[in-house]
C-alpha cells in the first residue's frame, strides 16, 4: 500500500509539472460547465416568436359570464415560446427576416368578436423563416401546439356555457336575453307537474293515458339530456393524455444535460489519464524497473485507476460546482453524488488503463481513448424508436459493455433520485473489475 | 576482477519461449563476488531475454536460477522519471525498494555518480551520459549483491562510455558482481573477466576472453576473433 502512495506522489508531481496537462485539467470543467449553464439560463429550448396583436390590450374574449381574456393570451403562449411584441405587421416580417425572432404571429382585429359569435373562425397569420428545416419544423410544432391549446380552451369555455343551456332545460331556471329575464320551467318540473295532474284525473280517463305518453317522453329526454352532458364534456377532450414512463429518465432536459456533461468530462478525463500516465510508464521505460520488485504489475495498474477515479473526481466536483450557479442540486444528496463519483472514476480508470495497456505509447493511448470514447457516447444516448430494432439493440449491448451509460445513469440517480443508484453501481464495480482483468492481461506483454 | 570464490549468481538450463520461437536454449553460467561478466552475441541472440530473466522482470520457461543476495538492474535505455529531479527519481526508487535509510541512500548514491551539484535538476535536461548515470544509480540503491546492466553504453559517446565503465569497475572492485550485456565487443574484451557468448539463444562460450581468442586462429584483435568465432559456429 506504501507503494502505491509513493506512485501516487510522484504521479501528481508530474502532473502538476506539466502546465498544459493541469491547465487542460482544470479549464476543461470549468469550461463545459459554464458553457452549459449560460445555455440552460438563456432558455434556448423556447423559441423567440414576435407578436403583432392587433386587438386592443382592453377587448376580451367573454362567452356567457366566463371572461376568457385575450386571444391567443399570454399564458398560452409564454408556456412555449418566448413572445417579442411588435407594433406593426412589417415590423414582425422584419423581425423573422433578422434572424431575431423565429417566427410571428399576426393576430386580426376581429379575433375576439369572431370566438365570441361562434359563428366563423378567427384567422391568426403564422410568418416563418424556413432557411433551416429543423428550425422550421420546430416552429411549426410549437405554434401549432400553442393554437391546439388556445382551440381546446375555446371550445371548452363554449360546451361550458352550452352545458349550461341543457341544465336549464333540464332543472329549470331563470334566464336572461337581451336584458329581460325568463322563466324556464325544466323538464324535470314539468315531469312533477304531469305527474300530479294525472293523480287528480280519473282511472279511465282517456286524457290520463295521454298524460301518461307526455310523462315517459318526458322521462326518456332526461335521461338523453345527463347523456347529451356528458357527451359534450367528453367532446371537449375526446383524447386525453396520461403519461406514464416506463423507461428512461424522468428528469428535466436541463438536468439532464447537467449529468451529462459531468459524465461525459468524467470520461474523457479519468480515461484520458489513466491511459497516458499507463503508457507514460512505458514510455519512461520505467515499467520494467518498477514490476520487478517495487511493485506488481496489478498493484501498478490499481495505481492508475486510483489516480484517475480520484482526478476525475476532483475535476468533475469542480465542475458541478459551476454548475450550481445555473442548475438547481440538492446538495443533500452530496454523499451520493460522492459514491456515485467515485465508482464511476474508477470504472472509466480501469477501462482507460486497458486501453493504455493496448496502446504502444502515450500518443496512441490518447488517440485510442478519443477514438473509441465518442461512439460509445452517440450508443448510449441513441433513444429507442429512431433506428431499426436490431440496430437499437445493438447499441444497447454495446453501452452495457462500457461504463458510460451506467455511470450516467449512476448520476442521474445520485443527482436527482431518477431510479436506484444500487444497480448502476453494482453495474460500474462489475465493468472496473473485468477491465481491470483485461488491462493485467494486457500488459503481461510489456518488459 | 576475481574468478574464484563462490558463484553469487548462478543460472543452469535457462529456457524461454515467445510463441513458437525459442529465445533461449538451456543457457547456463554462474558469476563471482566482485566478477565482471559481459554477454556478447549479435541482434536477436537472447542477450536482453537472458538479463530481464535474471532481474526477475519474466520468468523462465525451464531452468534455475540461483542468487545469493540482492540484484540490482539497470535496463538499456534509463528508467527514469523526465518530470523529476535527479535526487528525486533516487528518493522514489529507494522508498519503492524499500530501502532503509532513503535519505542515506540518495547522498550515497549522488556522490558516487558525482552527481550530487545536479541533485535538483530535473532528469529531462541531463544530458544522455548523466541519465545513464542516474540510471545506474537507481540500480546500485540497495546496495545490490549483483549488478544486472542491458547494454549501459548504448547512445553515449566515448568520452561518457569511459566514465560510466570506471564508476563500474569501481563497483567490482568493492565487491559488487556484475552482469552486462553489450554489443560493443570491445567493452567485453577490456572489463569483463568471463564472456558469455550467445547467438539464437543459445551459449556459444563461457569462459576468459584470452580463451576466446584461443579458440579461433585470428591474426586480428579481439572483435575479429570474436567474429571468426561465430562464422565458425555457423552464425
Amino acid at each position: 500500500m506504501r507503494s502505491i502512495r509513493w506512485l501516487l506522489t510522484k504521479d501528481l508531481r508530474i502532473l502538476m509539472r506539466s502546465p498544459l496537462t493541469t491547465a487542460v485539467l482544470i479549464a476543461y470543467p470549468v469550461v463545459v460547465a459554464l458553457l452549459i449553464g449560460f445555455a440552460f439560463s438563456r432558455g434556448s429550448d423556447k423559441p423567440t416568436v414576435a407578436v403583432f396583436n392587433q386587438v386592443p390590450a382592453d377587448e376580451q374574449v367573454q362567452i356567457g359570464n366566463q371572461k376568457l381574456g385575450t386571444v391567443l393570451g399570454q399564458r398560452e403562449l409564454s408556456d412555449r415560446v418566448k413572445v417579442l411584441k411588435v407594433s406593426s405587421r412589417d415590423e414582425a416580417e422584419r423581425k423573422v427576416r433578422d434572424g431575431d425572432a423565429l417566427a410571428a404571429l399576426v393576430i386580426p382585429r376581429d379575433a375576439v368578436a369572431k370566438a365570441e359569435s361562434q359563428l366563423g373562425q378567427s384567422q391568426v397569420e403564422l410568418l416563418v423563416n424556413e432557411e433551416d428545416p429543423v428550425k422550421g419544423r420546430f416552429v411549426d410544432d410549437t405554434i401549432a401546439s400553442a393554437v391546439a391549446a388556445e382551440n381546446r380552451r375555446l371550445s371548452r369555455a363554449l360546451i361550458r356555457e352550452n352545458l349550461q343551456y341543457l341544465q336549464l332545460l333540464l332543472k329549470g331556471g331563470t334566464v336572461n336575453v337581451l336584458g329581460n329575464d325568463f322563466t324556464v320551467l325544466g323538464l324535470r318540473r314539468i315531469g312533477a307537474i304531469t305527474r300530479a295532474a294525472k293523480r287528480e284525473l280519473p282511472r279511465r280517463s282517456a286524457v290520463r293515458r295521454q298524460l301518461d305518453q307526455v310523462i315517459r317522453f318526458n322521462s326518456l329526454a332526461q335521461q338523453n339530456f345527463d347523456l347529451g352532458a356528458r357527451a359534450l364534456t367528453a367532446a371537449s377532450e375526446p383524447i386525453k393524455v396520461q403519461k406514464q414512463i416506463v423507461s428512461g429518465t424522468r428528469v428535466p432536459l436541463t438536468s439532464f444535460a447537467a449529468a451529462l456533461a459531468v459524465a461525459i468530462s468524467m470520461m474523457f478525463v479519468t480515461v484520458s489519464l489513466a491511459s497516458g500516465s499507463l503508457a507514460l510508464e512505458r514510455a519512461e521505460n520505467a515499467f520494467s524497473r518498477l514490476v520487478r520488485g517495487p511493485v506488481s504489475r496489478a498493484g501498478l495498474l490499481g495505481e492508475k485507476v486510483l489516480l484517475a477515479g480520484l482526478a476525475g473526481l476532483v475535476v468533475t466536483l469542480l465542475m458541478v460546482l459551476v454548475l450550481s450557479g445555473f442548475v438547481a442540486l440538492e446538495w443533500d444528496r452530496f454523499h451520493l453524488w460522492l459514491v456515485a463519483l467515485l465508482v464511476a472514476g474508477l470504472a472509466f480508470g480501469a477501462f482507460g488503463t486497458a486501453l493504455g495497456a493496448v496502446a504502444r505509447d502515450a500518443s496512441a493511448a490518447s488517440l485510442l481513448a478519443f477514438t473509441v470514447l465518442l461512439p460509445l457516447v452517440f450508443c448510449a444516448l441513441v433513444p429507442s424508436g429512431v433506428v431499426s430494432h436490431w440496430l437499437y439493440d445493438l447499441t444497447r449491448a454495446v453501452s452495457a459493455v462500457f461504463p458510460f451509460k451506467p455511470a450516467l445513469d449512476a448520476v442521474n440517480a445520485a443527482f436527482y433520485g431518477d431510479g436506484a443508484l444500487l444497480g448502476p453501481l453494482l453495474h460500474l464495480l462489475a465493468l472496473a473489475g473485468a477491465f481491470a482483468i483485461a488491462a493485467r492481461v494486457a500488459v503481461t506483454r510489456f518488459q | 576482477m576475481r574468478t574464484d570464490g563462490p558463484p553469487l549468481l548462478q543460472a543452469v538450463e535457462l529456457r524461454k519461449s515467445y510463441g513458437g520461437r525459442e529465445a533461449l536454449r538451456g543457457v547456463s553460467f554462474e558469476a563471482r563476488e566482485g566478477e565482471l561478466v559481459a554477454c556478447i552475441g549479435p541482434n536477436g541472440a537472447g542477450k536482453t531475454t537472458l538479463l530481464t530473466i535474471l532481474a526477475n522482470i519474466q520468468a523462465p520457461d525451464s531452468g534455475t536460477l540461483s542468487a545469493a543476495g540482492t540484484m540490482g538492474w539497470v535496463p538499456q535505455q534509463p528508467a527514469l522519471y523526465g518530470k523529476l529531479t535527479v535526487s528525486e527519481n533516487l528518493r522514489l526508487f529507494a522508498r519503492l525498494d524499500r530501502v532503509e535509510d532513503v535519505e542515506e541512500a540518495v547522498a550515497r548514491m549522488l556522490a558516487q555518480s558525482g552527481l550530487e551539484d545536479r541533485a535538483d535538476e530535473q532528469v529531462a535536461r541531463l544530458s544522455g551520459g548523466n541519465r545513464q548515470r542516474v540510471n545506474v544509480a537507481i540500480g546500485l540503491l540497495g546496495a545490490p549483491a549483483v549488478l544486472l546492466l542491458d547494454e549501459p553504453s548504448t547512445a553515449l559517446d566515448p568520452r561518457q562510455r569511459e566514465r560510466l565503465w570506471e564508476f563500474i569497475g569501481a563497483l567490482a572492485t568493492q565487491g559488487t558482481t556484475v552482469v552486462y550485456s553489450t554489443h560493443v565487443v570491445s567493452e567485453a574484451e577490456r572489463h569483463a573477466s568471463r564472456v558469455l557468448v550467445l547467438a539464437d539463444g543459445e551459449r556459444l562460450f563461457w569462459g576468459t576472453p584470452a580463451e576466446l581468442e584461443e579458440t579461433v586462429s585470428s591474426d586480428g584483435d579481439f572483435e575479429g576473433a570474436f567474429v571468426a568465432f561465430l562464422r565458425q559456429r555457423g552464425h
